[in-house]
């Protein structure tokens, strides 16, 4: 290997301290440049998200698939429908895309658990770039990847027959509201990922979103179920977003009498910002936390 | 050594893990542009030494300054003039060496054109410019960490920190990092370096801490470590094994003798008069000799007597 040969014959000293100007690192900026590095830091850690995607092109489709695969699979074999008036498929799909969005906590989760393993992070830990990068990047690409994910999910249920009656306004504000929940979900997989640290933990939490991500009016309505589930599932932050989504796409499910249907919109920001005020600052803590 | 000239000071030093005092006031001061070599066995607190210095961990109590600049208060200044070469690879094992580089040149602020110059020019020096987009974790323990050691360059640290560098590696890879970290001595950069090999403390570093149970047991050049286990010692290797108890009761003081290697040894305190004397001794006994060796004690020797818990 020709290794050692370039090694010694590199001149050294040049490369290695550098002084002065040559150096060119812009070590501590000012308070204005600061923000400006802390948005460019982001960046470069989102793209780093997105090239691991270009790497493992399988992976990110099957990711995309899934979804697709659980709606035909309800839309079709399962059918049904419980308790449901009105066209099933149109109550579906926008159940569907919550859960979709729910579900994006385990993604992340998984993704930050194996990042934390790893001795990158070290490296990053050690450099001097915005703290807060490393975390903000990973919600970048993590939001890229659901706009994406939501796209498919839309075009796939607009194919089975799905449509939305209420204009374009109200369904950029259903889209909102779907991602406001996935921004929710996003913050609390990172946060769990602290706090478990290790990927066993993640099967654990995997095992535990099933249940919490049907009992919800995503598939059944909750008018079906024994009142004490039904007013469970009700409450469940993402049945609150699927209720006020079929309301904004003008789909059945959206006309519940209880206090939590009829307040459904307010409950859909509601639920995600409070989750959005506790997971965020445990989970930046966390991160700050592991110099301790 | 003042202050002043010096690269990395550590005081009283305390790093407590649960039940185990990972430091234990530990004290070290390292002169700017030296290597200086930290020898431990395996839990001394090596690596807790290492993260607290590079800003990664932070101490119970003590004070650290590194380039001037004290990590506790300052460690985002004290981040852009360090490097850190970690026990586990500290890269990005999905993407390739050049992605990798272009990243951390980024992160460093160097800007996408320089970054990616950066890039180019760091891994023709470590010969790496041939992977193309291989993902680093194809890479070669050897290849893996000389790319590791690239990225802690990138900013041209004051400081380099290397933590078990060659660790895990096989001997050809050693061999690729020593030279590696040799290169860059005499550039000004101070590089501080752990390892449990006391070869490698001894081929790389200027000054040696020995350090045991989370603080510095001795301290000095390898010459000077050597010295304090009591002078030199002298080998003598026979043709014939049987005659090693005869050769062993000519030897000065406490002769002790290797079956194996037909070897007998003692230590000695003139080096000259020692040699002369054995040799005249064994001749005149008619005792014939292969090899006869005066020594100074390898690092092993003083690492075990230091590490029994008797040094001074």
């Amino acid at each position: 290997m020709s290794t050692t040969r370039d090694m010694g014959r590199t001149s050294d000293a040049a490369d290695v301290r550098g002084g002065g100007e040559v150096q060119g690192v812009s070590t501590v900026p000012g308070p204005g440049s600061k923000l400006g590095w802390a948005a460019a830091d982001s960046w470069t850690m989102t793209r780093r998200e997105l090239a691991h995607w270009a790497r493992r092109p399988v992976q990110v489709v099957v990711g995309l698939v899934f979804p697709v695969m659980m709606l035909l699979m309800f839309g079709y074999l399962i059918g049904g429908g419980q308790g449901v008036d009105g066209d099933f498929k149109d109550y579906l799909v926008p159940g569907m895309l919550a859960m979709t969005m729910a579900f994006g906590l385990e993604a992340t989760m998984l993704a930050v658990t194996q990042d934390l393993g790893k001795g990158v992070i070290d490296r990053f830990r050690s450099m001097p770039m915005a703290s807060g990068a490393v975390l903000v990047g990973r919600s970048v690409a993590d939001m890229l990847q659901s706009v994406v994910g939501l796209a498919v999910m839309i075009a796939v249920g607009y194919a089975i027959g799905w449509r939305w009656h209420e204009g374009f306004v109200p369904f950029l504000g259903a889209v909102g509201l779907l991602l406001l929940l996935r921004f929710a979900m996003l913050w609390i997989g990172i946060h769990l990922a602290m706090v478990a640290g290790k990927p066993e933990m993640v099967q654990a939490v995997q095992i535990l979103v099933w249940p919490v991500g049907f009992l919800s009016n995503a598939i059944a309505s909750p008018e079906s179920m024994p009142s004490w589930l039904g007013a469970v599932v009700e409450w469940n932050p993402m049945s609150a977003t699927a209720t006020a989504v079929r309301g904004l796409f003008g789909n059945p499910g959206a006309d519940g009498d209880s206090w939590a249907a009829q307040n459904a919109e307010l409950l859909a920001v509601a639920w995600p910002v409070v989750l959005i005020a506790v997971f965020f600052p445990l989970a930046v803590k966390r991160f700050r936390d592991l110099s301790h | 050594m003042s202050d002043h000239d010096a690269a990395i000071v550590v005081e009283g030093l305390r790093k407590r893990y649960g039940a185990k005092q990972a430091l234990d006031g530990l004290d070290l001061t390292v002169r700017a542009g030296t290597v200086q070599g930290i020898l431990g066995p395996n839990g001394a607190g090596k690596t807790t030494a290492v993260r607290i210095m590079s800003t990664l961990l932070r101490p119970e109590e003590g004070r650290v300054e590194v380039a001037g600049i004290d990590v506790m208060t300052r460690a985002g200044e004290v981040r852009s003039r360090i490097g850190l070469l970690g026990q586990n690879a500290a890269v990005d094992e999905e993407l390739g060496g050049r992605q990798n580089l272009e990243m951390f040149g980024r992160l460093y602020h160097l800007g996408a054109r320089r970054a990616g110059a950066r890039a180019d020019e760091l891994l023709a020096r470590f010969g790496l410019e041939d992977t193309g987009g291989k993902p680093v974790g194809q890479y070669s323990g050897g290849m893996r960490r000389r790319l590791d050691l690239a990225a802690s360059l990138i900013a041209r640290p004051e400081v380099l920190f290397l933590d078990e560098p060659t660790t895990g590696l096989d001997p050809r890879g050693r061999t690729e990092v020593w030279n590696a970290v040799r290169s860059l001595v005499g550039g000004g950069t101070t590089v501080l370096l752990t390892t449990q090999y006391l070869e490698e403390a001894d081929q790389l570093a200027d000054r040696i801490a020995v350090i045991d149970h989370g603080k510095v047991i001795a301290e000095g050049t390898a010459d000077q470590l050597k010295s304090r286990t009591g002078g030199d010692r002298i080998d003598v290797v026979l043709r014939d094994a049987s005659q090693l108890a005869r050769a062993a009761a000519l030897l000065p003081g406490a002769a002790v003798t290797d079956e194996d290697r037909r070897m007998v040894s003692a230590t000695v305190t003139d080096r000259m008069a020692a040699l002369t004397r054995t040799v005249g001794a064994l001749r005149a006994a008619g005792i014939e000799a292969e090899d006869v060796a005066v020594r100074r004690p390898t690092l092993d020797e003083v690492f075990m007597h230091l590490t029994k818990g008797d040094a001074a």
